[in-house]
C-alpha cells in the first residue's frame, strides 16, 4: 500500500506539472511532448488501479496515434515554434481564476461526498483481489452488455474518418 | 490508497485543461487542451471502476479513448480548413459571426 502510495505521489507530481506545461509553453511542439508525459503518466495510473488493458490501449492510442496526430496538425499549420506571437489570448487572468473557481467548488464537493473510502486493489499478502481490469472480464462486458454501444461507436468512427478526409481534401 | 487521491488528481487535470481551451489562442494547442481534460475523465471512470469492483467504467473509459481519438481527428481537419481560409491557426481570427 505505502509502496502504490508513494508511485501515486510522484506521478500525480508529474503529471500536474506537465499538464501546467501543456497550457503555459510557448512552443507548440514542447506542449505536445508535455502532453505524452501526462498521457503516460494516467497510463501508468490506471495500472496502479488494476486496469492493465485500459492503460496499454491508452499507451497505443493516445501516446501513438493522436500525438502523431497533434504533431501533423502542428506540421500542417505551420505552428510559430519561437515567439513571433504569442499562442495566449488576452484572456489569461479570467481563464486562471474560472478554473481556479471550478477547482474549488470541485474540490470541497469530493472531499464532502468521498471522504476517507479506500479503493482496495490488493489483499494484505500482496495477492490481487480486484479483476474488473483484467483484458478477459473487461471483453466479457464488451460483448454481451455493451454490444450495441461498442458496434455504434464502430459507425461513429467511420463517420469522423469520412468526415475528417471530406473537410480535409482540397478541391 | 484513497479514492479521493485519484478523484482530486482527475479534478486538478481538468481545470488546468479549462483554462488551457480559454487561454490559448492556437487551434491545435485548444485542442490539446480538451485532450487533457477527456484524460481526466478517464482517470475517473477507472478510479470508480475500482471502487465499486464493476467493469462498467473501464469499458466507458474505452469508450472515451475511442471518441476522443474520432474528435482530434475531425477537430485537426477543421483547424486545417481555418489555416486554409485564414492563413492563421489563431482561433480568435475566426470573428465573420461577431456583431
Amino acid at each position: 500500500m505505502i509502496i502504490q502510495n508513494i508511485f501515486f505521489w510522484v506521478l500525480a507530481l508529474a503529471m500536474v506539472g506537465a499538464a501546467i506545461g501543456v497550457v503555459r509553453s510557448q512552443n507548440v511542439v514542447h506542449a505536445a511532448l508535455y502532453l505524452v508525459v501526462v498521457m503516460a503518466g494516467a497510463a501508468a495510473q490506471f495500472i496502479l488501479l488494476g486496469a492493465e488493458f485500459v492503460a496499454w490501449v491508452q499507451v497505443i492510442i493516445y501516446i501513438g496515434a493522436v500525438i502523431i496526430l497533434f504533431l501533423f496538425g502542428i506540421m500542417l499549420t505551420r505552428a510559430p515554434m519561437r515567439g513571433e506571437t504569442s499562442l495566449d489570448n488576452d484572456q489569461r487572468f479570467p481563464a486562471a481564476i474560472v478554473s481556479l473557481f471550478l477547482a474549488g467548488v470541485l474540490g470541497t464537493l469530493l472531499v464532502q461526498a468521498f471522504g476517507k473510502k479506500e479503493v482496495v486493489i490488493s489483499g494484505a499478502k500482496g495477492e490481487q483481489l480486484l479483476h474488473v481490469g483484467k483484458a478477459a472480464t473487461l471483453a466479457d462486458s464488451i460483448f454481451t452488455t455493451y454490444v450495441v454501444p461498442f458496434e455504434i461507436v464502430s459507425l461513429l468512427l467511420l463517420a469522423a474518418l469520412v468526415g475528417a478526409v471530406v473537410m480535409a481534401r482540397r478541391d | 490508497m484513497i479514492l479521493n487521491q485519484f478523484l482530486i488528481l482527475a479534478a486538478i487535470l481538468f481545470c488546468i485543461g479549462v483554462y488551457g481551451v480559454l487561454a490559448r489562442r492556437n487551434g491545435v494547442l485548444v485542442l490539446m487542451s480538451v485532450e487533457l481534460m477527456l484524460n481526466a475523465v478517464n482517470i475517473n471512470l477507472i478510479a470508480f471502476s475500482a471502487y465499486l469492483r464493476s467493469s462498467a467504467g473501464d469499458v466507458f473509459a474505452l469508450f472515451v479513448i475511442t471518441i476522443a481519438a474520432a474528435e482530434v481527428g475531425v477537430g485537426l481537419a477543421i483547424v486545417l480548413l481555418i489555416y486554409r481560409n485564414l492563413h492563421s491557426p489563431d482561433l480568435d481570427r475566426v470573428e465573420q459571426l461577431k456583431g
